[in-house]
Parts: C-alpha cells; structure tokens; sequence
C-alpha cells in the first residue's frame, strides 16, 4: 500500500487557493458593478470600478476557460 | 456486430443502465445548488446538465482502459462477473435515491465490482492496499478538501460584499453569483459526462474484448462512445430529484453567494484532483462542499441528522453494493439459468423500488419545498444553542467579523 501523500496535498493546497481566489475575484467584480447603482456614493470612482470589475471577470472566465482545456485535454 | 452473443448483449444493455443512474444519481453534483438559490429553472438546469454530459462523453479521446483502476484483478476478468457487478451497482444506486441520498455511483461500481470478483475468483482478485488508497482514502479526503475550500470561499465572499446592504445592491449582486454559479456548474457537468461516460464505455469495451468480438487495446466503437452519451445524458435530464432536495436544500440553506462559494469549490477540487493524480469522488467532493458553504455563513446551519444518514450511506456504499455483486455472481456462476434469473432480479427489483418511490414522489415541481418542517425546527434550535461545531465554529467567526467591522465602518465613505 502506497498513499501518495503528495499529491494529496498538492490537490488540497491546489483546490483551496484557487477556490478562495476565484471566489474572491469574482466577488470583487460583482460588488465593484453593483456600486454603480444610483444610491451609492463616490460617482467619480464608478468607471475605475467598473474597469476593476471588468478585469476580474476576465481572470474569472480564463479559469473557466483553463478548466474546459483541463477536461478536453 | 454479428458475433455478440446473448450474454454480450445483456452485458450491455446493464451498463447502459448503469450508465442512465449514474446519471440521474449525479445531476445533483452539478444542479442542486443551483436549483435551491434559483439561479437556474429546475427543467432548465437538468436539460443544461444533460447537454453538457452529452458533450463530455464526445469529448475526450482518452478511454477508461481499466474499469476499477487495479482494484481488482482484471485479466481473464469472465462477462458474467462484470454483469454481476453491474446489477449490484444499478440496485444500489436506486436504493440511495430512493432514500434521497448522494452517494458515489463510482464507488457502487467498485463495490459490486469487488463482491463479484471475490465470489468468481477468491480474497486474491482484491489488492486490498489499492482500495485503501482508491476509495477509502478520497473517501474521507474529498468532503474534507472541498468543504474547507467551500467554507474559507463563503466566509470571503460574506466579507468582501459586507458593505452591500441596500434592496438594489443585493439583487443585482445575486444575480452576480447566480450567474458566476451556473458557469461552475457548467463544469461540473462537463466533467462529469467526460469521467463517467468514459466509465460505461470502458465497461462495454472490455466486455467486447472478452467476448472476442474486439482486438484487444482497441478504441470503443463509435456506437459505444454515443450509446453511453445519450443514456447518461438521459438519465441527468430525468433528474434525480430526491438526491437534488437533499444536496440543495436538506443538508443546509443556501443563498446565491454560498451557492456559489460551493459549485466552485467543487468544481475546483474535482478538476485538481483529476489532474494531480489522486481522484477524488464527484459527489463526495460536493455533498463536502455544500456543508462548507453552509458552515461558512453567520447563522447558517447544517443539519446534521442528514448529514450523518449520508455519511452512513457513504461508509454502506462499498459492503452493500459488494454483497449485492456478490450474490448476483453466485447466481449467474449457475449457468444461463442464473444470468436469467440474475436480470429478472434485476428488472424486478428496481421496479420495486421505482413503485415504492411514486408514493411519495419527488420531482421539478417540489424539489425545493419538501424539507420545510425539519429546516424550522433546525433554524429554531440553531437560534438557541450554539452549532453543534461549537468548539470551532464561533471562534473563526469572531476572528472573521471582529475586525470586518472596525475595519468596515471608518472605511465606508471612503471606497467606491
């Protein structure tokens, strides 16, 4: 019997960054897109947080896009 | 095509059927969270799922060329024991969703697999070290990986929006998450077809070799790859509904953002540990997660009356299915009469358990509403004493939310 005790860390140490780093960047866009609403103050900032949120979907979307090439390949 | 026999033809059928549960059985994995925060209709997210396993099983060129992946001793593996390894996996998975509980289809494989093999050929078919490190191991691994994941991923997300509080903001950032959810479950899905087709057609072409009717090492004939895409695509789209009630809604509540803290752990974990070489259980890793993104919450709750059935069913999965492959190995060891008898047992027992689960049925339209009673009594004890994790749970959320706030409100005005 030989458990591979590496990469059994690796994929917990693997999953547990990426899932909180996804999570993360994702919530990021979604809260910098929701402060455009009317109510929110500060409107000068609201095309910088746009952007910002822009730029986390994007990072997001690559993961999804790297985990279809991990499924195909 | 005109070499198969009888028995070869039996064989097949069996593992397409095995093939139609697993389907249903796992449309959980993927769409139970996002049916119980809405993000998707319960028709729309199963025909969703079913496409995307569909899609999967056409996608990757690499074919299980081991259906136990050396747990067993598969040279002169004979057809019989694979069919009774796949009657003690079929009866096992309906059993699970008859009581509406996540088990693994892949390890009910092994189970019935083992069984079968150990009534065929003896204790030394088994490499007891590789079930250790094959199914016990990832066993416990899986839940344990994906629900800290899910629950360090929720406890985030619940901090990064903390300085969302108007109707509006909300709303639109629910259906932020939503959507980012539907894509993890997307995912999973997609993975799931590419994994557990691959299995069926596994099955179905080593019982083609063994029968002489393929070369050995040969591809899967285009018939076998579609064959098994449509009926695990099939059964996802039937949807296991009572499996989807107890992952969505039975194990904890979940709002959009734990929703999606958990599809995304689970979609993380099943992707890494694919690809890092120690496998870990599909629904193992999301029922894992599901409780994560519940713990993860302030307030939230996991009920753990459901929680400790589905472990039970998780640790019966291997010994029922095994026993189950066992007997029906003893049967079709028999003769043609025991194959016979074998598949009308078969026939006869998942009708059983068919009618008896129409007398309670379970499908789109109340898949969301059945655990009400339980989820209020639950909420109420909750409210009163202490999460049973008393000892951990509070601590991380003091931690958590002590400096959230002090650090929170000077902040406010200034940010975006």
């Amino acid at each position: 019997m030989n458990i591979d005790w590496a990469a059994l860390a690796s994929v917990f140490g693997v999953s547990l960054v990426v899932t909180v780093a996804l999570v993360g960047l994702f919530t990021l866009g979604i809260t910098g897109l929701a402060k455009r609403t009317p109510t929110a103050q500060g409107g000068g900032s609201t095309a910088l947080a746009r952007t910002g949120a822009y730029a986390c979907f994007a990072l997001c979307a690559a993961a999804v896009a790297y985990g279809i090439y991990l499924i195909v390949a | 095509m005109e070499h198969i026999t009888l028995l070869l033809a039996i064989v097949i059928v069996t593992a397409l059927v095995f093939d139609f549960t697993n389907g249903f059985h796992d449309t959980a994995n993927a769409m139970a969270t996002t049916i119980s925060t809405g993000a998707l209709k319960p028709k729309t997210a199963v025909a969703m799922s079913a496409v995307l396993n569909l899609v999967g099983a056409f996608l990757s060129v690499e074919v299980a060329k081991t259906i136990s992946g050396g747990i067993i001793n598969e040279n002169g593996l004979r057809t019989e024991v694979i069919f009774a390894a796949l009657v003690g996996a079929i009866l096992w998975n309906l059993l699970t969703w008859l009581v509406g509980l996540p088990s693994s289809s892949s390890h009910a494989l092994f189970g019935g697999l083992i069984g079968a093999a150990v009534m065929s050929a003896g204790w030394s078919s088994i490499n007891g070290g590789t079930v250790v490190t094959k199914v016990l191991l990832p066993a416990i691994a899986a839940p344990v990986v994906a629900g800290i994941a899910a629950l360090l991923a929720t406890k985030l997300t619940y901090r990064l929006n903390r300085k969302i509080t108007d109707e509006a903001q909300l709303k639109s950032t629910a259906k932020g998450y939503r959507a980012g959810q539907i894509a993890s479950a997307g995912l999973v899905s997609l993975a799931h077809g590419t994994n557990d087709a691959q299995k069926t057609m596994g099955i179905i072409t080593l019982a083609l070799v063994t029968g002489g009717v393929l070369s050995p090492g040969s591809n899967p004939p285009v018939w076998v790859i579609a064959s098994a895409g449509i009926a695990i695509a099939m059964g996802t789209y039937l949807g296991g509904w009572r499996i989807i009630r107890t992952m969505g809604s039975g194990l904890t509540e979940l709002r959009p953002p734990q929703g999606f803290a958990a599809q995304t752990s689970a979609a993380t974990v099943i992707l890494a540990s694919s690809h890092l070489g120690f496998s870990l259980s599909t629904t193992q890793s999301c029922s894992g997660a599901v409780m994560g993104a519940g713990l993860g919450r302030k307030g939230g709750v996991v009920r753990w009356s459901t929680a400790t059935r589905m472990f039970v069913a998780w640790g019966l999965t291997l010994p029922a299915a095994g026993l189950m492959g066992a007997g029906a190995e003893f049967l079709t060891k028999q003769g043609p009469w025991g194959v016979g008898a074998v598949a009308v047992l078969l026939v006869a027992g998942s009708g059983a358990i068919w009618l008896l689960s129409r007398r309670k049925p379970v499908d789109h339209t109340n898949v969301n509403a059945g655990t009400e009673p339980a989820g209020v009594v639950t909420t109420a004890i909750s409210a009163v004493s202490p999460p049973p994790a008393g000892a951990v749970v509070p601590e991380l959320k003091t931690t958590i939310s002590a400096p959230a706030q002090t650090a929170g409100t000077p902040a406010d005005p200034a940010t975006v």
